[in-house]
């Protein structure tokens, strides 16, 4: 296994340095770097262009250039023990990116850059994947049922359609109309009737069974859909949202049941009390929250919370859950994190009203991945409205588009496997349905899946070009599009460096996954 | 070999004949595995209808405002290609400004009442019909010939790698490997960058940044003929051509390709749906098509500020695209559906009408019989369709 790792490890290496050598000469080559100062009338042209060329060593050729470029990244791996500030206090000390045209330096400029890109990309990634999954799974038990009809349809539409299309059609309907609604939030009654109708047949579709079943399915749905509107909408919830003790309770108990019927079943005593003192003491912890959760307080403290949470609710199935303990730890895990995550989105609702008055009623940002005027010192919580508000619409434009992908492939994968004998021996033996699925099918039908995921990360960078040009982000993908209309190579080829060598450790990973995952492959 | 001798049989043991057939093998005997494809793809409405949506727009697009051609001429300066332009039968060109109608409003009232500026006009009266038109022609122009080239290069180079293994096999894999590492995106927008800098190139417009487009985009093409060719040297019907003393290129060219080939045209439909999106997304992002020539992704850059005031500056080249995209698709759902060996039944209760149809009404044609249990099936090819979920239930 470590021959397997090391020899790929070398290839992968070798593959990265002659993509980047391949680069950097055809971007040096498509068009000349001084073209806007050779246009330009500025009585000091000549000065202006010898100083670039010695700035940016133009006068060497391409390939030379390369290797100098190389040469400061390289730099990395020169070890300098007298300087205490590098990675593990020796390395990193010489790495150096270059400077771009304007004469700054790169290194800096991409570390935010990266972060904010980064944050986009993986948020989206992993709801895309979570939901994409959840989709296709439904999709493949609920196979040739008009929701299986639907949403392949969808995919094919998805399919077709441009990111950018979608994303400005989100900027101009979803961000401009869900503004306008919350100025004035009120849902008129046929709209409030339509919603609910439709949630409670997509409900109905997705659970299936007998016509009593459905049916009931569908009007307890739609009732409950319309009565949750009618409330929200009656309390104003939409301009001063927030949770409260009883509404975490509530929710946390949802997820209880949630995650028990997906793993144990319902019907499991042990796990449901366990899960849902979880729950419910997750609820009641709000009160002395509030005083917890100031506005002086920094990041850490959220991490603190939603860890602290986790490492208790698995402690709580581990030492109550008995003979089943480890499936019982991790559900208790699960529904504390979420019991968490619900204080902390509270805490973020909270701000709300203040938020909206900050950015004059217009919440739903379209441009930039943070807000310029924030006051002088923003709390950690309002820091964290302004953010998700900002990464709502690029997040979904990015997503839409994988989940259509993700759930297809999982449907196809989860259907493959569902025909396969040692599925039919599961249920011959009685094992219930929820195991087979999800014990049996869907750990078997999610190894392809990973290795989808893990290719897609390179396309799903790049893909962020797009979706940071519409929403105006100063981004991976602006200094991109930027230095390759100057033809600005240092920065283009940080780019790239991150870029590609994310994409050939994704796919190293894969690759191992694959093997961990996958026996037969290990084998041969 | 009973099997063989009952498809002789005389006409007498017919009916015993039948009698052992499944309905949809009776369907097929005495049909070539062409006729069957052909027969199967006919009959499947999506795909048809696609292809007669996507005919219309071909004759329209190209037929209305004309085509570019390059023409070489010797000026002053040696050598150069100028652009011909061969006028079509609309009455604006995509450059000129004409004098506004109806504060640019889009004066298409209904099928055959188009009026004078059918999709409307921007700020300085250029007629967006005219413009769509053009960037829909760029479109379908990178989507033909970056389909056909993508394919033809993934096809040479998977199938000598999965033809000849061992070292041919891991050099042009790493190859592979290496032009993968660049995102799609990412390299097609510094060829684009070239392309449009290149007087030479831009005088060939979309056509060059089509080949260039191309030359970077065979790689999953060369990954899945790779495996097709992997799997079918290791035949029976191989060794045999070896054996008889036949050639390598002849066991490509005759005994493996052909096999190949339904894999092949289905995984072209989706490179040039993927060539149509990508063409737009370089061309949004300004490395694609250049001014003055116009294209539908540039099109939408550039009036998307103006969303608010004239949303059909962005709703028509929008609608465009999704179009082919969607009918390209479809085509390539039929055409899998139509070569899929593992589906034995014609497809006809499938395709855009009927999932449409049963999305409505809410249900499955003759499945709903079927407890969950049984009607969950095979399925190999993780793409759009539903149709290896058929063979499987047949299967059994």
């Amino acid at each position: 296994m470590l021959r397997l790792i090391l020899r790929r490890l070398i290839v992968s290496i070798f593959i990265l340095l002659a993509a980047l050598f391949i680069v950097y000469n055809l971007v040096a080559i498509s068009k000349d770097p001084l073209q806007d100062l050779i246009e330009s009338t500025a009585p000091n042209k000549q000065q202006l262009i010898d100083a670039r060329v010695a700035l940016l060593d133009l006068d060497v050729p391409p390939p030379a250039r390369f290797f100098m470029w190389l040469g400061g990244i390289l730099g990395f791996f020169v070890p300098r023990f007298d300087d205490p500030n590098g990675l593990f206090g020796f390395l990193g000390n010489h790495f150096d990116m270059g400077v771009n045209v304007l004469g700054q330096d790169v290194g800096p400029i991409m570390s935010t850059a990266v972060q904010q890109t980064l944050q986009l990309v993986l948020g989206a990634t992993l709801l895309a994947v979570v939901i994409g999954v959840a989709v296709g799974v439904s999709t493949a038990l609920r196979q040739y049922s008009g929701y299986d009809y639907t949403v392949t349809f969808l995919a094919f539409l998805t399919y077709s359609l441009p990111v950018f299309f979608l994303a400005v059609l989100l900027k101009q309907y979803l961000a401009i109309s869900f503004n306008d609604f919350l100025n004035k939030p009120d849902i008129p009654i046929p709209m409030l009737l339509l919603s609910s109708v439709i949630v409670g047949f997509i409900t109905m579709s997705i659970i299936g069974g007998a016509i009593r079943t459905r049916l009931l399915v569908f009007g307890g749905m739609t009732v409950a859909t319309a009565v949750v509107l009618f409330l929200l909408q009656a309390l104003d919830w939409f301009r001063h949202p927030g949770l409260g003790t009883a509404m975490i309770i509530v929710l946390g108990l949802i997820a209880a049941a949630i995650v028990a019927g997906l793993t144990v079943g319902i019907r499991h005593r042990k796990n449901l009390i366990i899960t849902g003192a979880i729950a419910v003491v997750g609820g009641a912890l709000w009160y002395p929250m509030q005083y917890a959760m100031t506005n002086q307080i920094g990041p850490w403290f959220v991490w603190v919370l939603v860890l602290g949470f986790i490492a208790l609710g698995w402690g709580a199935g581990r030492i109550f859950g008995g003979i089943e303990k480890r499936q019982i730890a991790i559900n208790g895990g699960i529904v504390a994190g979420v019991s968490a995550a619900l204080l902390v989105i509270d805490r973020v609702m909270q701000v709300f009203p203040e938020y909206s008055k900050q950015t004059n009623g217009r919440p739903i940002a379209t441009v930039g991945a943070q807000s310029p005027q924030l006051g002088s010192d923003p709390s950690i919580w309002l820091q964290m409205l302004d953010g998700f508000t900002h990464l709502l619409l690029p997040t979904i434009a990015i997503m839409v588009i994988s989940v259509a992908s993700y759930s297809r492939y999982t449907r196809a994968s989860l259907l493959e496997v569902m025909n396969q004998d040692y599925i039919r021996t599961a249920r011959a033996k009685g094992l219930p349905e929820r195991t087979v699925v999800m014990r049996h099918a869907l750990r078997n039908s999610l190894i392809p899946i990973t290795t989808i995921v893990a290719a897609d990360v390179g396309a799903v960078i790049s893909g962020a070009i797009i979706t940071e040009q519409i929403f105006a982000w100063k981004a991976m993908g602006s200094i991109f599009t930027e230095s390759l209309n100057h033809v600005d190579l240092n920065p283009l080829m940080g780019y790239m460096l991150i870029t590609a060598s994310l994409t050939v450790i994704f796919n190293l990973i894969a690759d191992l996954l694959y093997s961990a995952l996958d026996p037969r492959i290990r084998r041969a | 070999m009973s099997n063989l001798n009952e498809t002789n049989a005389p006409v007498a043991h017919t009916a015993e004949l039948n009698a052992e057939l499944s309905i949809e093998q009776r369907e097929v005997v005495g049909l070539s595995q062409g006729q069957i494809v052909r027969r199967r793809f006919f009959r499947h409405k999506g795909a048809m209808v696609s292809l007669a949506v996507l005919a219309l727009i071909i004759l329209l697009v190209f037929s209305s405002v004309g085509i570019v051609i390059p023409w070489p001429e010797w000026g002053a300066d040696g050598f150069s290609f100028a652009q011909i332009h061969l006028p079509g039968w609309w009455m604006w060109n995509w450059t000129e400004p004409t004098p506004i109608v109806d504060g640019g409003n889009p004066t298409i009232k209904g099928l055959f009442d188009w009026g004078v500026h059918p999709f409307g006009q921007d700020e300085v009266g250029r007629d967006i019909f005219a413009a769509v038109m053009r960037g829909t022609q760029q479109s379908l122009t990178v989507m033909f010939i970056y389909g056909i080239l993508a394919a033809f290069f993934g096809v040479l180079v998977g199938g000598l790698a999965g033809y000849f293994r061992g070292w041919v096999d891991n050099a042009l894999m790493r190859l592979t490997d290496l032009f993968l590492v660049i995102p799609t995106l990412v390299f097609a927008a510094v060829l684009g960058q070239l392309a449009g800098n290149n007087p030479f190139m831009k005088s060939f417009g979309a056509v060059s940044l089509a080949i260039l487009l191309g030359l970077v985009g065979w790689m999953s093409m060369a990954r899945l003929v790779r495996g097709e060719f992997l799997s079918l040297r290791e035949r029976e019907f191989v060794d045999a051509a070896r054996v008889a003393g036949a050639s390598d290129m002849r066991i490509i060219f005759r005994h493996i390709l052909p096999n190949a080939l339904g894999v092949v045209i289905v995984a072209t439909t989706l490179l040039m749906s993927a060539a149509i999106i990508l063409e737009a997304a370089l061309s949004f992002i300004g490395f694609g098509i250049q001014k003055p020539d116009v294209s539908l992704g540039q099109i939408v850059n550039e009036y998307q500020g103006a969303f608010a005031t004239r949303p059909w500056l962005f709703w028509f080249p929008g609608i465009f695209i999704i179009a082919i995209a969607l009918c390209i698709n479809f085509i390539g759902d039929g055409l899998r559906d139509a070569f899929d060996p593992r589906q034995k039944r014609m497809p006809n209760d499938r395709g855009l009408w009927s999932i449409l149809k049963r999305a409505v009404t809410g249900r499955g044609p003759k499945h709903e019989v079927l407890t969950p249990t049984e009607s969950i099936h095979v399925l190999g090819d993780p793409g759009l369709d539903e149709s290896a979920g058929d063979a499987g239930e047949k299967k059994r």
